[in-house]
């Protein structure tokens, strides 16, 4: 009850202050030499009333308090404490409030960050800023507000949706925002660079750093979105084309793009429209990705609301926002002298702008295929759906040629270069070749494909690993990085080709033999926790070589709402995952399982990880 | 004057997106298929499941009579929730029940039969699933009901429902 109140005018006073913020910062523009103290003092105010307005919701989750809507919407008293706490984000209001935190977050860490950058660009990017954040605020007070008050006061709310009730899904959104939401104060701060002409080596440099971060958060964010879809959806996949994927590879694709550029601008001071460009299309992108997972357009796991007056408001406000932002790219970017932009075949610029043309392809694939349907649906009211096909005939193909651009690219020199130690390149790529053809060679149809594809993925692996090795650590941010990336397609690409699944019926007590072994289902067992009854059972695998493992799939028959789920056991190797999940079939003691054998699982998870950690290091190292 | 012009295009296009995702708002996202009601079956010769002989279509289907024809299969586990409806409604006299024993295994799908009963007056043998293209099937199981004329009337995609029953019900009374 009192934590609704205060939880509702901290909102208002954090959007007071905003307005506040707007008025102090115009007159201390032309004012003052110094940045008044005071719009420090009055963000950090502003980022502690949302601070309080977020607590406040999350003493409503945990007391169960259902005179509070979301609550009531989203809780039940029967939830233990951890998925009562991440239920405060797993729904649209209190995800938005999570966006207004990570929105006044940045912008105070920008400020009290930023000291030592010019005073105007400051202030502009804080006004930019603001503009976003006040349009949040409105959009939370007018169609999402989290505290509003039920009465008569139910006794027991509707609960959360149980695929949500997930350890992975309960830090997903908040660091998946941390990457999307930071992309606003890079949007904020080109505008504001733009407006003084200060896109310059030097903002490069303090620009990259949020880059980094935001970039950091977002590969993260994704991966743990993508764990939880592995294990907790029950396909045994680990991306789906799905909108809502679709929607936070978007900015994460030109966010890449973007991080590549920032090097070259902060380098030699070119790119600079470019630059800006991606920095405006990648916050354009997130929002654009709110507003197609928010508004319900879409039809996704996660659209949970389904409000067009949602819809209605955050479109106008997107469209408002790439209006302004083209509006002042128009109006005060200056181009450079041309020739500054023309840049030697041969150089590090070049393989930089390659990787650009490539991220902007598979930027405009992915854009096309999310959007297109909605597109098509309103012009001639046919409805198609676009799926994984559509997707990889597009990009696998051109991962070829993208994944040697990335092998070559890096080892090439600023501004004018030529290819050095061209023997131990061609060595490297026919080893790889070799090997590629001789792991291939039984598994697959499509041999000369995939032997072109594999072999470049390898040729990749390989450049980078000697880079790691014999190379002085001069960038090995950037190797790792790369190295990641080469790690992730090669399990990509091993797990697509070597997967193995086997779909039977089985009763307890049976036993299913198949080319490779033998399923015998032991028993099962039933279990009552607070918030779901559960069916454990337990199943022996046995391999040619006689070698048992045991693995025990679940049922879950959730109480709120009723919702049953199916719960994989997968075991984990280094070489290869064993999923397997079961499905009730109704009035009959047969099991419908599923059971997957998935090589080079784990090394995708790595391999996201090596990737992001070359970013952290890459961040880290500007530090010291 | 050409950055005026890139302007204007760029405020178009954005207009043109703007409109179309206001009127994306409205429309519903759920996708119902198109179905192709009112075809007349097509003509196919198939193995009979009892016989193994080949018989042709114009045997299998009389006239004035309404027919019912199921895809299924003895792996496909949602065929194993809607047998108890077909068995119900093969009670029915006004109508026969002709299953399409889809890409199966011929001793699974009679293990099949003998355990949860025989709803079909025929069953015919679709081994490749071709047969089930020609009668434009997405998948098992899948439901077609067929008018005195040989019209395909009616398709259901999925398992068939009590409502489904009731709804074929009051379309052959």
């Amino acid at each position: 009850m009192l934590a609704n109140y205060i939880g509702y005018y901290s909102l208002i006073l954090g959007l007071l202050i905003s307005v506040l913020l707007c008025g102090i910062s115009i007159r201390n523009f032309n004012n003052n030499k110094q940045l008044n103290q005071n719009i420090i003092s009055l963000s950090f105010l502003q980022l502690v009333f949302v601070i309080v307005s977020f607590l406040s919701l999350i003493i409503s989750f945990t007391s169960s308090d259902f005179s509070n809507e979301t609550v009531f919407n989203n809780s039940h008293t029967t939830k233990p404490l951890f998925y009562k706490i991440s239920g405060t984000w797993g729904n649209h209001e209190g995800s938005l409030l999570l966006w207004l935190l990570v929105l006044t977050l940045f912008i105070f860490l920008f400020l009290i960050k930023s000291r030592e950058q010019p005073k105007k660009y400051r202030i502009l990017t804080l006004l930019f800023q603001q503009i976003i954040i006040i349009g949040f605020f409105l959009f939370v007070l007018i169609t999402s507000n989290p505290f509003n008050y039920l009465f008569p006061i139910p006794n027991e709310g509707l609960g959360l949706n149980p695929i949500l009730q997930d350890p992975a899904l309960a830090i997903h959104p908040p660091i998946l925002y941390l990457g999307y939401v930071g992309t606003s104060i890079i949007f904020s701060s080109s505008l504001a660079a733009v407006t003084q002409n200060y896109v310059s080596k030097k903002w490069g440099q303090h620009i990259k750093k949020w880059v980094l971060v935001s970039w950091i958060f977002l590969t993260i964010g994704i991966m743990l979105g993508s764990i939880w879809a592995y294990y907790e959806l029950g396909w045994g996949g680990f991306w789906f084309w799905d909108p809502v994927e679709n929607v936070s590879l978007m900015p994460w694709l030109t966010l890449t793009a973007l991080l590549h550029c920032i090097v070259v601008l902060e380098r030699t001071a070119k790119l600079t429209s470019w630059v800006v460009i991606l920095s405006i299309a990648t916050f354009t992108l997130s929002m654009c990705g709110t507003f197609l997972v928010r508004s319900g357009i879409l039809n996704s796991v996660h659209t949970f609301a389904n409000d067009p007056a949602r819809g209605i408001f955050i479109l106008i406000f997107l469209f408002a926002l790439i209006v302004l932002s083209l509006g002042i790219f128009f109006i005060f970017n200056k181009e450079n002298n041309k020739s500054s932009n023309n840049f030697f075949w041969l150089s590090r610029e070049t393989s930089i702008l390659i990787n650009n043309w490539f991220m902007m392809y598979f930027l405009s694939v992915v854009l096309i295929g999310t959007v297109y349907p909605i597109f098509l649906d309103v012009i001639s009211s046919e409805k198609i759906s676009v799926g994984p096909p559509f997707y990889q005939k597009l990009i696998v193909p051109f991962l070829i040629p993208f994944l040697l651009f990335m092998s070559l690219g890096p080892r090439l020199k600023w501004i004018k270069s030529k290819i050095e130690n061209k023997k131990s390149i061609i060595i490297t790529f026919i080893i790889s070749v070799i090997l590629t053809f001789f792991i291939i060679k039984n598994l697959t149809t499509n041999l000369l494909f995939y032997t072109v594809l594999i072999s470049a993925a390898f040729f990749l692996f390989f450049t980078t690993l000697k880079e790691l090795f014999i190379k002085k650590f001069n960038n090995i941010s950037q190797t790792i990085s790369h190295f990641g990336f080469s790690l992730l397609i090669l399990s990509i690409l091993f797990n697509s080709i070597l997967s193995s699944e086997i779909i039977t019926n089985i009763k307890v007590g049976e036993k299913y033999n198949y080319d490779k072994g033998e399923i015998f289902f032991k028993k099962i067992e039933k279990k009552k926790e607070s918030n779901f009854n559960s069916i454990i059972a337990s199943f022996e695998i046995k391999n040619k070589k006689g070698k048992i493992i045991e693995l025990k799939p679940e049922i879950r028959i959730y109480n709120q709402p009723v919702i049953i789920t199916s719960e994989a056991d997968i075991k984990t190797t280094l070489l290869e995952d064993k999923f397997l999940v079961m499905n009730l079939v109704k009035g009959n003691e047969y099991f419908n399982i599923r059971y997957q054998i998935k090589p080079f699982m784990v090394w995708i998870w790595i391999s996201v990880f090596l990737l992001s950690l070359g970013g952290l290091m890459s961040l880290l190292k500007r530090k010291i | 004057m050409k950055n005026k012009f890139s302007l204007f295009i760029i405020i178009t296009f954005l207009s043109f997106c703007f409109v179309i995702f206001y009127k994306g708002l409205n429309t519903t996202t759920n996708y119902t298929p198109k179905i192709d009601e009112k075809k007349i079956i097509p003509i196919f010769k198939a193995k009979d499941f009892n016989s193994n002989n080949y018989i042709n279509s114009d045997k299998i289907f009389e006239k004035d009579i309404f027919y019912i024809v199921n895809i299924w299969a003895s792996w496909c586990v949602p065929c194993r929730v809607e047998h108890p409806l077909l068995m119900q409604l093969s009670k029915n006299q006004s109508i026969k029940l002709i299953g399409l024993n889809y890409k199966d295994n011929f001793n699974n799908a009679k293990k099949f039969i003998n355990e949860f009963g025989n709803p079909y007056s025929r069953i015919l043998i679709d081994k490749d699933g071709t047969l089930g293209i020609e009668f434009g099937a997405y998948g098992v199981p899948e439901t077609f009901l067929i008018d005195k004329n040989k019209n395909i009337i009616k398709k259901f995609i999925g398992p068939i429902s009590q409502e489904i029953i009731n709804e074929i019900k009051l379309i052959i009374k």
